[in-house]
C-alpha cells in the first residue's frame, strides 16, 4: 500500500517577490520520498521529471507608456533584463503577467509597442518566457494583437513536476475569467490528481482586492472554487503595481510589482494615482527581490537597480535622453 | 358593467404611473460619466439608464450589485430600490482607453 503523500512539503514555493518580479525556488518533492508516486505519475503523463528549480515573475512592463510617474520609459524593464542576465543560476522559466504594453488607439502604433517588448525581453538569456495579456495588451482589440505575436491567451503546461495554467481575465474588456475559459480549466486540471501542485499565472488578482479601483476579477471565486479541491495551488499577478500576498482558502496569491511605476497601498489612499517619480531613486519600488535557495531558509537580497549613472539629476537626464521614442 | 371595467383600469393605470420608478439618466464617453454624482432615496425604486456616446463602457456598482454594460451609441437600464444610506463608489469597469481608470462615479443613498 502506497503511503500517503506529505501535501504540505510537496510544492515548496521557497519565496516570492519583487521589485522588477520575482525570482522563485520551487521544489516540488520537497525531498520527501512519498513524493515518488507524483513523480511517476508526471513522467507516465508526460515525461516531466519532477525537480527544484528556479522562475522569474516580471510584470507590468507598459512598454510605450510615457508620462509624470515614470519618465524613463523602458529602463527599468531594461535593468531588469540585464540583472536576470546577470544570476549566476539562470531560471528555468520567465512568467510575464501581463500589461507587457501600453495600449494605444492607433493599432499600427500599438504593434510597434508589442515589438518593442519583444526586443527587450528577446535579450534575456532564458528563451522560456510564457505570457498572459494585461488588459492594456488585449482589452480594446480582443487580444487580437496579443495573440499574433504569443498565441493563445490561456493555455497549460508542465514544468519539471509542476502544472502551471495561464490565465486571461483581461481580453473580454471586463474584469472577468468567463464561463467558457472556467469549463476549460476543469476539464484541464481534471487529468491530475488533487495533490499535483498547480501555479496559475494571470495579470488581475483572482479575489477581491479593492473593486473600486478594479483590483478583482468578478467571476475569480468561481475559479477559485474549480482550484479549491487541489491541495497546492500559487497565484501569481500583476495589475495592482505593487508587491501583495493573500491567503484564500488554501491558495497563495503573490503580487509582483511593476516596471514602470508603483500604485499606493490602497489602505492607506482613497484616489488611485500613481507614486510620483522621485529623481532621487528612479527605480524606487521597482527593484528586485533576488531570492537565493541556501541553507534551511532562502537568502533574500534586494537587488538595487539604480546604477552610477543614474543617480542624481544629471544621470536621470542621460537616461531619458537615451529612450528610443514609441 | 362597463363603466365599472373603466374606472378600475384607470385607477389601476393611474396607481402603475404613481408607481413608476424615477429615471437617473447616466452619460458615459471616455473617460467620465455625467453626472459623476447621483443621488437617490433609501428604499425609493429607481430606474439608472446609462448610454454610451462612443464606445463600449460599463458601471459596475458593487453595493447594489449593479453590473451594466453598454455599446457604443446604445443604452441600457436597471431598476433597483437602494436599501441602504451611504456614499457608494462607481466605476466604469469596461476597459476604455489609457483614462479608464479615472473613470467613476459616486452613488449618495439618503
Amino acid at each position: 500500500m502506497k503511503k500517503p503523500f506529505d501535501r504540505r512539503s510537496f510544492l515548496r514555493l521557497s519565496a516570492f517577490s519583487i521589485g522588477a518580479g520575482a525570482l522563485l525556488h520551487l521544489n516540488p518533492l520537497a525531498s520527501r520520498a512519498e513524493a515518488a508516486g507524483i513523480r511517476d505519475l508526471f513522467h507516465h503523463r508526460n515525461g516531466e521529471s519532477p525537480e527544484a528549480f528556479t522562475l522569474v515573475q516580471l510584470s507590468d512592463t507598459h512598454v510605450g507608456f510615457q508620462g509624470p510617474p515614470d519618465p524613463l520609459g523602458t529602463k527599468a524593464f531594461e535593468r531588469a533584463v540585464d540583472t536576470i542576465n546577470a544570476l549566476d543560476r539562470q531560471p528555468d522559466l520567465i512568467l510575464f503577467t501581463g500589461d507587457l504594453t501600453h495600449d494605444s488607439e492607433d493599432s499600427a502604433e500599438h504593434a510597434r509597442r508589442f515589438a518593442r517588448f519583444q526586443e527587450i525581453a528577446g535579450r534575456l538569456r532564458v528563451k522560456k518566457r510564457l505570457h498572459v495579456p494585461g488588459e492594456h495588451d488585449a482589452a480594446l482589440d480582443g487580444g487580437v494583437l496579443f495573440r499574433e505575436h504569443f498565441g493563445e491567451t490561456h493555455y497549460s503546461f508542465d514544468h519539471r513536476g509542476v502544472h502551471f495554467v495561464a490565465l486571461d481575465n483581461v481580453s473580454r474588456g471586463k474584469p472577468v475569467v468567463g464561463a467558457e475559459q472556467i469549463d476549460w480549466l476543469r476539464r484541464d486540471l481534471a487529468r491530475y490528481a488533487h495533490t499535483a501542485p498547480i501555479v496559475v499565472f494571470t495579470h488581475r488578482p483572482l479575489f477581491d482586492l479593492k473593486p473600486e479601483w478594479e483590483w478583482f476579477t468578478a467571476d475569480g471565486d468561481q475559479v477559485m472554487n474549480v482550484l479549491a479541491p487541489y491541495e497546492s495551488v500559487t497565484v501569481l499577478y500583476g495589475h495592482i503595481h505593487r508587491e501583495h500576498h493573500q491567503q484564500t482558502g488554501s491558495a497563495q496569491h503573490h503580487a509582483a510589482r511593476s516596471l514602470i511605476f508603483a500604485f499606493p497601498d490602497p489602505a492607506l489612499v482613497a484616489d488611485k494615482k500613481p507614486l510620483p517619480f522621485d529623481p532621487t531613486q528612479p527605480f524606487h519600488n521597482l527593484g528586485i527581490r533576488k531570492i537565493v535557495e541556501g541553507g534551511r531558509s532562502p537568502r533574500i537580497e534586494d537587488v538595487e537597480l539604480t546604477a552610477r549613472e543614474v543617480s542624481g539629476t544629471e544621470g536621470i537626464q542621460q537616461l531619458i535622453k537615451g529612450e528610443s521614442s514609441l | 358593467m362597463k363603466k365599472a371595467l373603466l374606472t378600475l383600469f384607470i385607477l389601476i393605470a393611474v396607481s402603475a404611473q404613481e408607481r413608476a420608478p424615477r429615471v437617473v439618466e447616466i452619460t458615459a464617453k471616455k473617460f467620465e460619466f455625467s453626472p459623476n454624482v447621483i443621488t437617490l432615496k433609501k428604499g425609493e425604486p429607481v430606474t439608472l439608464r446609462l448610454t454610451s456616446t462612443d464606445r463600449a463602457h460599463g458601471l459596475l456598482v458593487q453595493a447594489f450589485h449593479i453590473d451594466l454594460d453598454v455599446e457604443g451609441g446604445q443604452s441600457t437600464e436597471v431598476t433597483f430600490t437602494p436599501g441602504v444610506s451611504g456614499s457608494f463608489p462607481a466605476i466604469c469597469d469596461h476597459y476604455c482607453g489609457s483614462g479608464h481608470g479615472n473613470m467613476k462615479m459616486v452613488v449618495v443613498v439618503e
